[in-house]
């Protein structure tokens, strides 16, 4: 066993892991964060991203080791402040962006990572971004639309384009 | 303007803020203290026969608390099927035990030989190593053709052979040979319903727990329907009286039919509980999924069609292999059978309609139903073979639908159904308007100053859904009513809670339902909660699935909020000193008719609950009804679906360009959510058309078991959002529910596969690829080119 101390959503954590403990098993064991969701077992359904140090990273193919003395956020960690949605969150609600909601943590934080590189993505962007992020249940339209309006952009316009 | 609140308007989902923030309760966020877990040594092998398990060593390893095998489970009941055909001979289908862990033989790869219950995870597949297995393996059957052969291997050794039913339906064969025989002309097409894992995002997750001090089991399992599961396996399975029996479902997250169905985990972790007196926890990994979960499809069907001279529809004839896979899982033969020929007359007035299916084991894993089951398997064949008339006898596939529609209302097909309403004229003209059908010959032009071939594929679809009416399909073989159940709570202080027997694992119910309630009460949907995924606070409830939830559920919800009115206004009108017909119940306030003496929602609710002022002589005190709900026919949801496509001719690469649904599912509560149903439908349609495929070697082993085999739409497989319509402005309402509603759920997956493949025949036809009639799905680029280039 190995102690490790990491930041989590702005709060400082330790535990004992083994060399095996995965990341996403700490945040969900460990810390009882479960919003972390595990769909797959080979690194394909996107589910279980956070956010390692402000990149978005699979935590199901990174030890929680590894992670030892980093800033991680995870979803819990995503609302205002205050409560609210971010606005991320908050487009995903006004587009009706997810359904079941199991894969909808993940498809938070890579959109969250995508518009800090991209502020202002096209849509062949936001399609192509998602690759590593799999929902069963919205067909992605709605999804592509939360993220397109959380950039900013004017939804409506772009699709009578 | 659109509504803000109540039928019609399209409020923001309530659910979606626990899901957006990571505050949803999975079955795998239930931890319960003590636990143990389970891993399941499943064998690796399609057919084997079990000599001897010697778990021995694997018992001293660390953290094991028991290892269990088949033995363990002598004298507890096997598996059931909830559904018995009976075959053309008038003999019942064959019913091969389904034993909860293997017993005597291994019959599919992922079969459960042993469970290992351990302090951790980790040590329970430790341990699950040390088993020493002694099985002698046997040729497998994988193809149903080899296995209907005379001679072949069988699955089940007490079975006469691998024949589950030949079952035959609709019309006598001598009206249907003397139509096909009076033809002008008979189109014939084979074809593969290729099989496919339904694949939710959440895997398969049971947590058993078990109380010593009250005898009192409790399974929290990832399931579409608790009450079925609480039935099937207390009563079949383990001989648990419902009331010792909690079962619990919490967010599901997602099920698309396959946790509809009675899994050996579920059996195992409340049964493992009690015996080692500890909860009993199983998590499935992706991997165990594909070949644990109920696959889908998997149909070889022989379609024929026959026309006269000018070219109305005559005869349709079908002749289907169905594969069960190696067990029967619960309603596996329901699919092909019932859910699958009676929507064989699709939309149009075809005089004779006969299907013929034969259901076959194999070494694979058990088929039962994935979105849409049965109806996608029809819907493809029909309109696949129209398509393909059409093209044969060079005439408009549109024109040709459009000429053998039913018109007439209520319309009684060949095939046991009566559709109570519906207008396939609109919707066709519908998806014509919004397809800018007249446009495509630009489009195609386009599209080929680039190189590139286009096509235009168009079908029609129809569903039989609000499953379903009881006393029918007793007659037709099931082992379980199909109502639904709904109770409305009314609190002292005017609040609600609904207790509703559907199963929300992303439908939206706890949006929807108070959307239903809150219009006829004339109060706020905030008051209003729905309560479902557990057995212990629901009255009863036979889940969601078959498009039924609102059909069905949402109509025992109207029932039980109609009793609640009709008890408030006796209050309202001793309150009021008037009769309680004078009563009228508007926006909260019941008024007496023509006064303006009136008395809000809460006052009536208060003296409910504090009856000092109340008819206590008449009725009693307290606001609570409950009703159930039984449909009296089918509901038929129909539509008209278009895409085109654009096809590479030097990689065969198909991509979607434009796509079109025009659905009719009569009256829609909430439009925002039935789009996304739609949405999500049409995306897993275009996954079983161009994507995914189920793929075993000829030994029975599972080629494609992870993410990195089974190709999942991605949202650039997807038709961007310009030139992506989804319509469900054409509505006739369903005549015998009080809604009006039809069900959204299947018709994007039922309708879509074959709008892309007869696109894509379009567009090979369009390039002088006119030997091409047919290419099975998923339509790959290697099958497209190989179709090209005559191979």
């Amino acid at each position: 066993m190995t102690k490790v101390t990491m930041t989590v959503n702005g709060k400082s954590v330790s535990g004992e892991v083994k060399g095996n403990t995965l990341l996403t098993e700490f945040l969900r064991d460990g810390l009882r964060l479960t919003g972390t969701h595990v769909g797959c077992d080979t690194s394909q359904c996107g589910a279980c991203v956070v956010h390692v140090n402000g990149e978005a990273v699979k935590s199901c193919t990174m030890f929680a080791a590894e992670a030892d003395g980093s800033e991680v956020k995870t979803i819990e960690g995503m609302a205002n402040a205050d409560g609210s949605l971010n606005v991320i969150q908050q487009a995903f609600q006004d587009y009706h962006g997810l359904q079941c909601g199991f894969c909808t943590p993940g498809m938070v934080m890579s959109a969250a990572a995508l518009l800090k590189d991209n502020p202002k993505p096209t849509e062949a962007e936001v399609r192509d971004y998602l690759e590593g992020n799999i929902c069963r249940c919205t067909g992605y339209h709605n999804i592509v639309r939360a993220i397109m309006a959380a950039s900013g952009q004017d939804v409506p316009a772009v699709a009578a384009e | 303007m659109p509504k803000d609140h109540g039928i019609g308007a399209s409020p923001k989902r309530r659910e979606d803020v626990r899901f957006l923030t990571g505050a949803g309760n999975y079955t795998d966020d239930i931890n319960v203290h003590g636990q143990a877990y389970v891993h399941f040594l499943r064998s690796d092998m399609a057919h084997g026969t079990i000599n001897k398990i010697d778990t021995s060593a694997a018992e001293g390893m660390p953290g094991v608390v028991r290892i269990f095998t088949g033995a363990d489970f002598e004298g507890v009941g096997g598996l059931p099927c909830g559904w018995e055909i009976t075959d053309k001979n008038g003999d019942a289908m064959k019913e091969p035990g389904h034993p909860v862990l293997c017993q005597g033989k291994v019959r599919h790869v992922g079969d459960p030989i042993a469970a290992v219950v351990a302090d951790s995870l980790e040590e329970a597949r430790t341990a699950a190593e040390a088993i020493e297995l002694d099985i002698t393996e046997l040729p497998a059957v994988v193809d149903m053709g080899k296995a209907l052969e005379a001679g072949s291997t069988k699955v089940h050794d007490d079975l006469a052979d691998n024949l589950c039913y030949d079952w035959q339906f609709g019309s006598d064969t001598e009206t249907t040979d003397a139509a096909f025989k009076s033809a002008a002309h008979v189109t014939t097409l084979e074809l593969v319903n290729n099989r496919l894992v339904a694949n939710p995002m959440e895997p398969r997750v049971a947590v058993g727990d078990y109380s010593r001090a009250n005898d009192e089991h409790t399974l929290y399992t990832t399931s579409q329907n608790p009450h079925v599961i609480r039935l099937l396996m207390g009563a079949f399975v383990l001989g648990i009286p419902e009331h010792k029996l909690r079962v619990v479902a919490p967010d599901v997250g997602g099920g698309f039919g396959t946790k509809i169905f009675h899994y050996a985990e579920e059996a195992f972790c409340t049964f493992a509980a009690k015996a080692c007196n500890r909860p009993v926890k199983w998590t499935s990994t992706r991997s165990e999924a594909f070949m644990s979960d109920a696959h889908g499809r998997d149909h070889v069907t022989t379609i024929e069609l026959a026309l006269d001279k000018d070219n109305n529809f005559l005869a349709v004839r079908t002749d289907t292999k169905a594969n069960m896979g190696a067990y029967l899982s619960t309603f596996a033969s329901s699919v092909p059978t019932w859910l699958h020929g009676t929507l064989m007359a699709g939309n149009y007035k075809t005089p004779a309609v006969q299907v013929n299916v034969k259901a076959v084991f194999t070494n694979t894993v058990p088929v039962d139903a994935y979105r849409g089951a049965g109806r996608p398997e029809a819907t493809f064949q029909l309109e696949r073979v129209i398509d393909k008339a059409a093209r044969e006898l060079g005439v408009d596939p549109i024109a040709l639908r459009r000429q053998n529609f039913i018109t007439q209302f209520p319309y009684a097909t060949p095939v046991a159904v009566e559709y109570d309403t519906g207008d396939y004229e609109a919707t066709m003209a519908k998806m014509e308007e919004l397809m800018d059908i007249g446009g495509f010959a630009a489009r195609r032009k386009a599209s080929e100053a680039k190189g590139m071939l286009r096509g235009l594929g168009v079908n029609c679809f129809i569903e039989a859904c609000g499953i379903a009416p009881s006393n029918l399909v007793g007659q037709l073989g099931a082992r379980a009513g199909l109502y639904d159940a709904a109770t409305v709570r009314v609190n002292a202080t005017g609040s609600i809670s609904v207790m509703v027997g559907a199963h929300s694992h992303g439908q939206g119910h706890e949006t929807v339902f108070p959307q239903v309630v809150a219009e006829m009460l004339g109060i706020d949907e905030g008051m209003i909660d729905i309560v479902h995924g557990d057995t212990s606070k629901i009255p009863f409830g036979m889940g969601t699935y078959g498009s039924r939830s609102l059909a069905v559920c949402g109509s025992a919800m109207v029932r039980a909020t109609e009793k609640i009115i009709n008890k408030a206004k006796k209050i309202a009108g001793h309150l009021l000193e008037a009769s309680d017909s004078d009563i009228e119940l508007k926006d909260g306030q019941f008024t007496v008719a023509g006064t303006d003496k009136s008395v809000a929602w809460g006052d009536v609710t208060l003296a409910a609950y504090v009856p000092h002022n109340y008819p206590l002589e008449d009725i009693e005190p307290g606001l609570e009804e409950t009703a159930f709900y039984d449909p009296a026919n089918f509901t038929y949801p129909a539509g008209a679906y278009a895409c085109e496509v654009e096809v590479d001719p030097e990689t065969g690469k198909v991509t979607i360009e434009k796509f079109v649904s025009a659905d009719d599912f009569g009256n829609v509560v909430n439009p925002m959510i039935v789009e996304g149903q739609v949405h999500g439908g049409i995306a897993q349609g275009i996954g079983q058309a161009l994507l995914e495929n189920c793929a075993y070697d000829e030994n029975g082993q599972l080629l494609s078991a992870s993410y990195m085999d089974y190709a999942m739409p991605r949202a650039d497989d997807i038709p961007h959002m310009a030139s992506y319509v989804v319509d469900h402005s054409c509505q006739t309402p369903c005549t015998h529910n009080p809604l009006g509603v039809k069900g959204c759920g299947e018709a994007g997956a039922i309708g879509s596969p074959p709008t892309v493949v007869n696109a894509v025949i379009d567009a090979l036809h369009s390039g002088g690829h006119t030997h091409v009639s047919h290419i099975d799905m998923p339509v790959s680029p290697s099958r497209v080119w190989a179709a090209m280039n005559g191979q």
